[in-house]
C-alpha cells in the first residue's frame, strides 16, 4: 500500500485542546509542514502568546517559550538578536497582537526586526469567553458588545496589517483565511515565503495574517463560520498581499 | 598592582557588565541612569554583542527575557519608575526560572517622584515586586568598587540559581566618581551548564520555556521548586558587615549609600565616648536576619536609617524579634540624612534619662 499523505513530524502526534472548528489546527499544521518542508525543524524557536494557543508547544515539536500577553515581539527580539542564525517566528492571537502587544509589534516592526510573526484574527478573545478585540467587526456581538459592535462606542475594527504594511521595517505582510481548501493551500504559501525571507536574512519583519474561525464564540456551527468569515470577516480585513518587498 | 581609574558608577557598572562576560544589554532612557544605556550603546557594539534601546521599559525586560531564554547572559538598568513597569517581565522570569540581571539606580517617588537619589523602593525589590510567590536576591552596594564586583556576582548568582538578581544603588551612586579597580572581582562560581536554553532542538528533544501549569497539582510542586531554591540561597549567600557591635549600646542599621554617612556618624559618636556601631546588610534578600539577631542577644538600642520613611526597618525588626528596641530615623523624597542628624539622633538616644 502506498502512502499519499502523513502527518508532519514537527506536529506532535496528539489531540489538540481547541474547539471543534477552530481554526488554530489548521495554522499549527501549516507551519509545522512548512518547518519540515524547509528542514529548519534543529534552528527553529517558536513564541506562543497568551491566548487559546499558550499551549501551542505541546502540539509543535520545536524549542518554544511562553511568553507575557502581547511581549512576543520583544522576546523575539531579544532572541534575534542573541542568535541571529536562528529562526525565530511568534504566534499571536487579534488580543495578543492588536491590543495589549499593539506597541510591541509596531517597534519590532519599528526596528525591522529580522522574525516572522504568524497573526492568527479570529475577532474575539477567545480564551477568556469571547470579549470583543480591536478586530471584532462592526454590528458583531460578543461578551462584551452584546448589542453588537457600535462604533460610536468601541469604535472600528483596527487592520494592523494594512498599518504595519506601510512602515519600512516590513518585508512582506500578507493576509490570508483558512476558509476553504484553496485559501489554506494560498496560508501555507505566504507562511512559507514568510520564512524563507527570514532564511534569506531579508531586511525585515516577515507577518502572515490569517483569518480564523471561531465557531464557540461566533455561536455558529463551524461551517458557518468558515462562510462568515467570507461573507462577513473580510469586508473589514480584505484578503490580499499588503507589501511584499522581495518581489522588487 | 591593577591600576585604579576615576568613573561614575554608571559607567563604572556597565564596564564591569562587560567584562563578567553580558551578551545582551537592553534598555530604556531613565534619570538618574542614563549613562549606562549611553556607555553599552558605544561598548556593546565594539565588543560585537548585543545592545537595543527598547520602546519602553516592559520591552526592555521582555528582550532580557528572550535573550535569557536562547542562553545569553543578559540584563537590563533603569531606575524606580521603569523598574515597576518591568514588574509583570521580572515575575514571568521568576515562573519561567531564566536567570537575569537587572539594575535599579533608585529616584524618589511614588509616582513620577523626582530625579533625586532615594531609597524608597526596598519593599519592591525585596519582597518580589510582581505578582506571585517568589523573589529576587537584591545586592545593595555601598561604593562605586563594590557597584563593580557585584556585577560579576550578579551575574554569577543568577546563572547558579536561575533567578533574577537586582542591583539595588540609588541616583547618589551612579553619579558618583570614585576611584575604581576594574579588575577587582570576587571569584567566579561554578555554573551549571544551560540544557534548558532554547537553541533550536538540533540532535535533542524539544525544550519549553514556560509559566502557565494548568494540571491540577503541578504549579504547587514548581512554587515548592521555587521555594527550594530560595532556602538555599538563604542559607549560603547571605551578606553583611558590622562594626562596633561587640560592645556597643547603640546599633545603626543601613545599606547601600547611606550606610556611609552612617559610619562616619557612629565614628563620630566613638570620638564622643558614646559606644555606637553599626550593621550593614550586603544583600538585603537574602537578608542577614540571624546576624542582627546574635547582635541583639545583648540589650541594646536599634536604630534604622534609610533613605524612605521606613521599609528595610520591618526587616530589622523581624530579625530583633523583640529582644531590643528598633528605632527608625529616615529622610526620602531627595532628601538625605546628613551625617549631623544621624549623630544627633544617636545623642539623644545616649542622653540618660532623668
Amino acid at each position: 500500500m502506498q502512502t499519499i499523505f502523513e502527518r508532519t513530524p514537527t506536529l506532535k502526534d496528539c489531540p489538540t485542546h481547541y474547539c471543534p472548528g477552530c481554526g488554530h489546527g489548521i495554522a499549527h499544521r501549516l507551519i509545522s509542514e512548512v518547518i519540515d518542508e524547509l528542514d529548519i525543524t534543529s534552528r527553529t524557536i517558536g513564541i506562543a502568546p497568551v491566548g487559546c494557543a499558550v499551549l501551542a508547544y505541546n502540539y509543535l515539536d520545536v524549542d518554544m517559550i511562553e511568553v507575557a500577553h502581547g511581549r512576543a515581539p520583544a522576546v523575539a527580539t531579544g532572541m534575534k538578536r542573541v542568535h541571529p542564525d536562528k529562526i525565530i517566528f511568534s504566534y499571536q492571537g487579534d488580543g495578543d497582537l492588536a491590543s495589549i502587544g499593539a506597541g510591541e509589534i509596531l517597534h519590532a516592526v519599528h526596528r525591522a526586526e529580522h522574525i516572522t510573526v504568524i497573526f492568527i484574527n479570529n475577532a474575539v478573545y477567545g480564551m477568556t469567553g469571547g470579549q470583543m478585540a480591536p478586530t471584532t467587526v462592526e454590528k458583531q456581538i460578543t461578551q462584551t458588545t452584546p448589542r453588537g459592535r457600535d462604533h460610536n462606542n468601541e469604535g472600528f475594527p483596527l487592520q494592523v496589517s494594512e498599518i504595519l504594511a506601510v512602515m519600512p521595517g516590513t518585508i512582506y505582510v500578507e493576509r490570508c483565511s483558512v476558509s476553504n481548501p484553496g485559501q489554506v493551500r494560498h496560508t501555507k504559501k505566504s507562511i512559507k515565503h514568510a520564512f524563507e525571507l527570514q532564511m534569506k536574512n531579508a531586511p525585515g519583519l516577515s507577518l502572515v495574517e490569517i483569518l480564523s474561525p471561531c465557531p464557540t464564540y461566533w455561536r455558529m456551527s463551524p461551517s458557518q463560520a468558515m462562510e462568515w468569515i467570507e461573507e462577513v470577516m473580510v469586508k473589514s480585513f480584505p484578503l490580499c498581499c499588503l507589501k511584499d518587498l522581495s518581489q522588487s | 598592582m591593577s591600576e585604579k581609574i576615576l568613573m561614575c558608577g554608571n559607567e563604572a557598572m556597565a564596564e564591569a557588565a562587560i567584562r563578567a562576560g553580558m551578551d545582551a544589554y537592553f534598555g530604556y532612557p531613565i534619570t538618574p541612569q542614563n549613562e549606562v544605556t549611553a556607555y553599552m550603546a558605544r561598548r556593546m557594539p565594539e565588543e560585537g554583542r548585543v545592545f537595543v534601546q527598547s520602546e519602553s521599559e516592559i520591552a526592555a525586560i521582555n528582550m532580557v527575557f528572550g535573550a535569557s531564554a536562547v542562553g545569553a547572559r543578559t540584563m537590563t538598568s533603569s531606575s524606580s519608575p521603569g523598574i515597576s513597569l518591568m514588574q509583570e517581565g521580572i515575575s514571568y522570569l521568576a515562573g519561567a526560572r531564566l536567570p537575569a540581571v537587572v539594575v535599579n539606580i533608585m529616584r524618589g517617588g511614588p509616582g513620577l517622584g523626582n530625579i533625586a537619589p532615594s531609597q524608597s523602593d526596598y519593599f519592591q525589590a525585596t519582597r518580589g515586586g510582581g505578582h506571585g510567590d517568589y523573589r529576587t536576591i537584591v545586592l545593595a552596594p555601598a561604593s562605586v568598587q563594590e557597584l563593580v564586583e557585584m556585577m560579576y556576582l550578579a551575574f554569577d548568582l543568577a546563572d547558579l540559581y536561575r533567578v533574577t538578581v537586582v542591583i539595588l544603588g540609588d541616583g547618589f551612586l551612579g553619579q558618583m566618581m570614585e576611584p575604581v579597580d576594574l579588575d577587582k572581582r570576587p571569584a567566579p562560581r561554578d555554573l551549571p551548564v544551560k540544557d534548558w536554553a532554547l537553541t533550536g532542538a538540533d540532535g535533542r528533544k524539544q525544550n519549553i520555556v514556560r509559566s502557565l501549569w494548568l494540571q491540577d497539582g503541578v504549579l504547587e510542586e514548581i512554587n515548592l521548586e521555587l521555594q527550594a531554591t530560595y532556602r538555599q540561597i538563604e542559607a549560603n549567600e547571605v551578606l553583611c558587615e558590622h562594626y562596633g557591635t561587640e560592645d556597643a549600646d547603640f546599633v545603626l542599621v543601613s545599606y547601600g549609600i547611606m550606610s556611609r554617612i552612617v559610619r562616619s556618624a557612629v565614628r563620630k559618636a566613638r570620638c564622643e565616648g558614646i559606644k555606637a556601631g553599626w550593621i550593614r546588610p550586603i544583600t538585603l534578600w537574602p537578608f542577614p536576619y540571624e546576624q542582627i539577631n546574635a547582635v541583639a542577644d545583648e540589650p541594646r538600642i536599634f536604630l534604622t536609617v534609610e533613605m524612605s520613611y521606613g521599609q528595610m526597618l520591618d526587616d530589622v525588626k523581624l530579625a530583633v524579634a523583640g529582644k531590643c528596641p528598633v528605632l527608625f530615623y529616615g529622610r526620602a523624597g531627595g532628601a538625605v540624612p546628613t551625617v549631623e542628624e544621624v549623630l544627633g539622633q544617636i545623642k539623644k538616644l545616649a542622653v540618660p534619662v532623668a
